[in-house]
């Protein structure tokens, strides 16, 4: 199994006709993902390689019965975009735009949480979410990951999430479901939702999570952990030398007076049982170890 | 982008939020002639973006010219926690009855708004919220909802500020909202908010931190974009359009992605370096974005040694060797590369590169491999120019 997305997952993809809507959408397609229409007001009745484009998310819903949407919109107009799909009854939409404004994504969280409770949001800012073999919604490169489980993976950084991916497949160890939370201070999925889901996911025997300065998310899930998880959980915490008061790339990735270091949550997680990392590469052995130790 | 005292103020006076009379100066004439506008007394205050300017003897009272000519100068140039100051704000002199603290920013846990207020201000909030935890009275907001004045009458009320100030300070409270909101602020902050002995309140201070990310609809914040840094590499770097962080070590930083640009940083130091920036190229790694990356970096002086990390995933290693390739044609470098190149494509661009390989350009197969070889070099590279 999988968490949030399998093969049977139906997608629109809003921004479809756009150069990355295009690029990442029929990259999805092409994985094997069931890619059933896109969005685009001013090209309605056009197709894209052959996937049909719709005037509103409402329109593509009714034609093809999607239920997910994977937002590729650029920052002014992103949050609407996603309240639409909400309004349209799709209940998980990947988000992957990166620049949105701070009190648009609160804005934006919380309508969907008090109007559309039903509607999970994955990012913004994001790189979306694999079931290797079933569905890639969003920019993570399909032959970096390996189907058949059994680790699940939660990161808040694109890069490290494909880092994480290389080095269990080139192990040889399998991914149920890979997804990347994003790096924005007001992410729609975070780490405990994930956890919550892997654990409740009987092909998923163990977890790999990766965090980063800022917020306090990792101390969250570490509290989690502790009380609710059997499954084993490697963690790696990117940022230990990062500087306070500087936004390091991710605009959620910023140490505040003494809040969100590194250091705290690496201490976190370890005193609730999790084994953390000091690399990425260390994460990758520590996971394969235990994977190879089931 | 972290804004000045005078900034500050000039962005809480757009919403309305009242503010002293002043003015900026650069030279001690200007000072003087700010004063001289104002009228006395004045205070000379340093403009730097750390806290404690006032016990650093950077804040200075100045009832004539003459006092005006001896704080200004002493001032300026002046080095408060590493930061020099260039410029100051001179502006009418308040007579203080008391001191109050106000602030918004985002719950990050709880995805709402968090105003708090005490009427402990003039020292700093964290000192209070370690000692007196129930002297902040913390107002949580939905962000679809917002603040009005009724609940901010309230709020006032909770915060035991004193009778005469609440209607004001309520006033104030729903405009610094506006503005933290509508002027997208990740922090709107008023420590002091003061009530003067003639009962009028106002921002003394204002430390105000503005949401990069909505740069595109607010042109007004142009103005402030030129004195955003002091770091002359970051400076550089935002020219030519790249996310960069001048750190103090001698090993520069290239990677894709903010989370292995942050994880190489880590690793540099693991095995015993520092590094001297972070820097993220992005998805896009091409010869243009390299070119510009190694010029930012061989511009700095202190480093000794750089380290390229890439990870191809939409961005493939080959196009990515390709564009190091091209980059080292372009750009003259003073330090020796080690390149780790992993992910799609990674054989192909590593055989594109190997013909290129020399003391200079090194190729390693892993990210530590890579760091503790960038490591040697930078110290290497010390011991040979000293």
């Amino acid at each position: 199994m999988s968490i949030f997305v399998d093969e049977n997952t139906k997608v629109i993809v809003q921004g479809l006709t756009g150069g990355q809507g295009r690029f990442h959408g029929v990259r999805n397609r092409d994985y094997g993902t069931k890619v059933v229409g896109g969005v685009s007001p001013k090209k309605a009745g056009e197709d894209v390689e052959g996937i049909p484009v719709f005037a509103s998310v409402k329109d593509a819903v009714a034609e093809t019965g999607a239920t997910a949407s994977f937002v590729v919109v650029p920052p002014a107009g992103a949050t609407a975009a996603i309240l639409e799909a909400a309004e349209a009854g799709i209940e998980f939409i990947v988000c992957i735009t990166e620049g949105i404004p701070a009190h648009d994504e609160a804005k934006c969280f919380n309508t969907l949480k008090e109007q559309f409770p039903g509607t999970r949001l994955l990012g913004p800012n994001c790189p979306g979410i694999i079931s290797p073999g079933k569905c890639n919604i969003g920019i993570t490169s399909g032959d970096i990951a390996l189907a058949g489980g059994p680790v699940g993976i939660v990161s808040r950084s694109g890069t490290l999430t494909y880092q994480a991916l290389h080095e269990l497949t080139q192990a040889g160890v399998g991914q149920t479901t890979c997804v990347g939370i994003g790096g924005d201070p007001v992410p729609g999925t975070n780490f405990i939702d994930c956890l919550q889901a892997f654990e409740a996911d009987p092909d998923t025997k163990a977890v790999m999570m990766i965090g980063e300065i800022g917020g306090s998310e990792e101390e969250r899930a570490a509290e989690y952990i502790k009380t609710h998880m059997t499954k084993p959980v490697v963690s790696y915490v990117a940022g230990v030398t990062a500087p306070p008061g500087k936004k390091m790339g991710h605009a959620g990735a910023i140490i505040s007076g003494s809040q969100g270091t590194a250091q705290a949550k690496m201490e976190a997680l370890e005193e609730a049982g999790v084994s953390v990392a000091v690399n990425p590469t260390e994460a990758g052995e520590k996971m394969v170890a235990i994977v190879r130790g089931l | 982008m972290d804004l000045f005292e005078y900034q500050g103020k000039q962005y809480f006076a757009r919403f309305g939020i009242p503010v002293s009379p002043g003015g900026e100066a650069d030279t001690v004439d200007e000072a003087v002639a700010q004063a001289e506008a104002i009228g006395y007394p004045v205070v000379v205050k340093a403009q730097v973006r750390v806290g404690g300017r006032g016990k650093a003897g950077g804040i200075k009272l100045a009832d004539n010219a003459d006092e005006v000519r001896t704080h200004a100068g002493n001032i300026l140039g002046m080095d408060i926690k590493g930061h020099v100051v260039r410029r100051l704000w001179i502006e009418s002199s308040s007579d203080i009855a008391k001191e109050y603290y106000a602030s918004f920013t985002l719950d990050r846990p709880n995805k709402v708004y968090l105003g708090m207020l005490s009427a402990e201000g003039g020292v700093e909030i964290e000192e209070v919220a370690a000692t007196n935890p129930g002297a902040i009275a913390k107002l949580s907001i939905d962000p679809t909802v917002g603040l009005d004045l009724a609940t901010a009458t309230k709020w006032v009320a909770d915060a035991n500020l004193d009778e005469e100030a609440r209607e004001q300070t309520a006033e104030l409270l729903v405009k610094l909202f506006t503005c933290y909101v509508d002027g997208d602020c990740d922090l709107a902050e008023i420590n002091p908010l003061i009530l003067t002995t003639d009962g009028i309140v106002r921002a003394l201070d204002a430390k105000v931190t503005l949401d990069s990310n909505a740069e595109y609809r607010h042109p007004e914040w142009e103005v402030w974009s030129a004195t955003d840094t002091e770091d002359p590499r970051e400076a550089m770097a935002k020219e030519k359009g790249l996310n960069y962080i001048g750190l103090s070590g001698s090993v520069g930083i290239i990677a894709n992605g903010a989370g292995l640009a942050m994880s190489t940083l880590d690793v540099v130091n693991q095995v015993g370096g520092s590094a001297a920036n972070f820097l993220d190229i992005g998805g896009g790694a091409n010869a243009d974005v390299m070119t510009a990356a190694l010029e930012v970096i061989n511009a700095d002086p202190a480093v000794k040694s750089i380290f390229v990390n890439i990870f191809g995933g939409i961005t493939r290693v080959d196009e990515v060797a390709k564009g190091v390739i091209e980059a080292l044609k372009r750009v003259d470098l003073k330090s020796p590369i080690v390149l780790r190149l992993d992910g799609t494509n990674a054989e192909e661009g590593r055989a594109l590169l190997a013909e290129h390989l020399n003391d200079r350009l090194v190729a390693e197969p892993t990210m530590l491999d890579a760091a503790r070889t960038a490591v040697a070099m930078a110290a290497a590279n010390e011991g040979g120019s000293k």
